[in-house]
């Protein structure tokens, strides 16, 4: 029986281990240890909380003043052509090859990543048909909406067919509708095709949607990482909450009764009732008990807002 | 099944080996200047003097009266000298926008994220400015010297000047890689091609201005290392055998070729980076 083939599938792959990077005084990384899984995975921060300098460090682009970074196995600092041979990159800021148009751009792109030119231009129009742009792909690159250029950028990252693909800020500029396509398709990359992909974003709901790990970065450093699903639901339940009656002196019976609670914009609290406390029912045991008349219980959903603002600190 | 599942496939073809990018960087460069009708007529005008020599070659070969026309080691320094015109025209037209324009467009970060280093990139920008010049300058010199043979019926003039070759290949490789270094340098310091170019005939101008009224003022030709021109043109007269013209020793005009390309090549080494950082 072949063991090797499910820990391959298992094995991360990128792997950040005391990485710092320093642009002059500001430390841009703060010795960030991180692993990558395999599949979609989201690395998600506010702005300036180095998530491109992660990207752009493992690119090759910047070198980290110290700390080993692997991708695919592979040694950042001894393979950087090898890697970026078998990784697709998505910058943010807009990026095209002057006076080209988007075919030939695309092959362009392909031949550069070392396919044959026939074969680049094949896979030119491949690419161009799945981000959308097959019907534009004769035209110069730049004439294209902001829209289109988040997708050139997309085809020319996918293709020489990459193992893993770096997506930064994949929907910025994008109306409603081109945003909700380009999600689409990092899903389906992620979870159909087959292709690796670590999406940078500071939007909770695109990471979301589209990756099943996050890695959360905060200032330089990594808040929190793990499955989104795992970081999301802990051991218990959250319900939103609205009583009648003496509301500080409830919180205190529901904090002896081992719950959390947290108090949202209006009057309406969240309450976290650990599995060992039990259900819904411990809280109305505790009004019952108390004497409070609920007004209002909900369950309410964890979303990966909730693990960012507990990750790096806040209410 | 939306049309796009269809349409995505994983690629089981070969592929090349790193090393080789540079190559794709200079074809597809070459290929967009090819297809401009203005660079063409550029290129054909450019080759007007091989026209002339050759005419010249030709008459002087087959009408023995016409010995005044036959030409010398030095005629084929002339012809270089000629083309020093064109070689900053083309320097000027093909060079100024080839780093430039990718910095506009922020083409590095896409470039180096692929299979390839800085070194390549570089090499490729250079191939296609090195292609045009050497085609207006080594080609049709080295072109001149064939004819020049076919013409006689025989190769006597190459044989009892057969350092021409050499001349001819360091004389023009000396013209076109200051060129072509110190263009793509400038080139990697804006994002206009405009401004470049503007600052490339700033600079050859302004050396050869300042060389001339120092020439006016003192009256003697040592300070000619000043000017950019002149020292190349004082390094080729030493290759083609030629007396200097200039009282500069060769030697300080070497160093100071030698010295420009070094600069530009270090500017090249700190511009050429897929993260402009600004501390």
């Amino acid at each position: 029986m072949d063991t090797a083939a499910p820990a391959a599938a298992a094995a991360p792959v990128v792997k950040l281990d005391d990485v710092t990077v320093i642009y002059g005084k500001n430390q841009a990384l703060k010795n960030v240890s991180a692993t990558f899984a395999r599949g979609a995975v989201g690395l998600l921060g506010p702005n300036g909380a180095g998530k491109s300098t992660m990207l752009k460090t493992l690119l090759g682009f910047v070198k980290p003043d110290r700390g080993r970074m692997s991708v695919l196995d592979m040694d950042v600092a001894q393979a950087p052509l090898a890697i970026r041979a078998r990784i697709g990159y998505m910058p943010e800021s807009d990026a095209h090859i002057p006076g080209m148009n988007a075919v030939t751009f695309v092959a362009y792109c392909g031949q550069l990543a070392g396919l044959p030119a026939v074969d680049a231009m094949q896979r030119a129009h491949e690419v161009l048909y799945y981000v959308g742009l097959g019907e534009a792909r004769y035209r110069n690159v730049e004439t294209y909406s902001t829209g289109m250029k988040q997708r050139i950028k997309l085809a020319q990252a996918l293709v020489h067919d990459p193992d893993l693909l770096f997506l930064d800020e994949p929907t910025n500029g994008m109306d409603p509708k081109g945003r909700d396509e380009m999600l689409e398709l990092v899903r389906d990359l992620g979870h159909n095709k087959g292709v690796s992909l670590i999406l940078s974003s500071h939007l909770l709901p695109d990471v979301e949607y589209t990756c099943d790990y996050v890695v959360v970065m905060d200032k330089g450093q990594v808040a929190t990482q793990g499955p989104i699903d795992e970081l999301k639901g802990p051991a218990g339940r959250v319900y939103e909450l609205r009583i009648k009656g003496d509301l500080p002196r409830f919180l205190d019976v529901l904090a002896a009764a081992g719950m959390e609670t947290h108090s949202t914009d209006e009057d309406v609290m969240r309450v976290f009732v650990p599995a060992s406390v039990g259900d819904h029912r411990a809280i109305f045991k505790a009004a019952a008990q108390f004497g409070a008349q609920v007004r209002h219980l909900r369950p309410s959903v964890p979303t990966l807002e909730d693990v960012f603002a507990k990750a790096i600190g806040e209410e | 099944m939306p049309i796009h599942d269809q349409s995505y496939r994983h690629y089981a073809g070969g592929r090349a080996l790193p090393g080789r990018s540079w190559t794709v960087i200079a074809r597809a460069g070459i290929r967009g200047f090819i297809r401009k009708r203005t660079f063409l007529g550029l290129l054909i005008f450019a080759l007007a003097p091989f026209i002339v020599r050759a005419v010249q070659l030709w008459i002087s070969s087959n009408y023995p009266q016409a010995s005044i026309l036959a030409p010398t080691p030095e005629t084929f320094r002339q012809f270089l000298e000629q083309q020093d015109f064109f070689v900053f025209i083309i320097t000027v037209y093909v060079g100024a926008g080839l780093i430039a324009n990718d910095r506009r467009a922020n083409a590095l970060q896409i470039y180096l994220s692929k299979p390839l280093m800085r070194t390549e990139y570089i090499a490729g920008k250079l191939a296609v400015l090195l292609t045009f010049l050497l085609l207006v300058t080594f080609v049709p010199a080295m072109l001149l010297l064939l004819l020049k043979g076919i013409f006689d019926g025989n190769f006597t003039f190459l044989k009892h000047n057969v350092f021409l070759v050499p001349a001819i290949t360091i004389g023009s490789l000396i013209q076109v890689t200051l060129a072509a270094f110190t263009m793509l340098a400038l080139s990697s310091l804006s994002k206009s091609a405009r401004y470049v170019g503007i600052l490339y005939v700033g600079i050859t101008f302004f050396t050869t201005a300042i060389y001339g009224a120092l020439y006016a003022i003192t009256g003697s030709s040592r300070v000619s290392w000043i000017s950019i021109g002149a020292n190349v043109s004082q390094v080729v007269d030493v290759v083609f055998r030629l007396k200097p013209r200039y009282a500069t020793p060769w030697q300080v005009s070497v160093l100071v070729i030698v010295g420009l390309v070094v600069t530009s090549m270090s500017i090249l080494e700190r511009r050429v980076r897929g993260v402009e950082v600004v501390t």
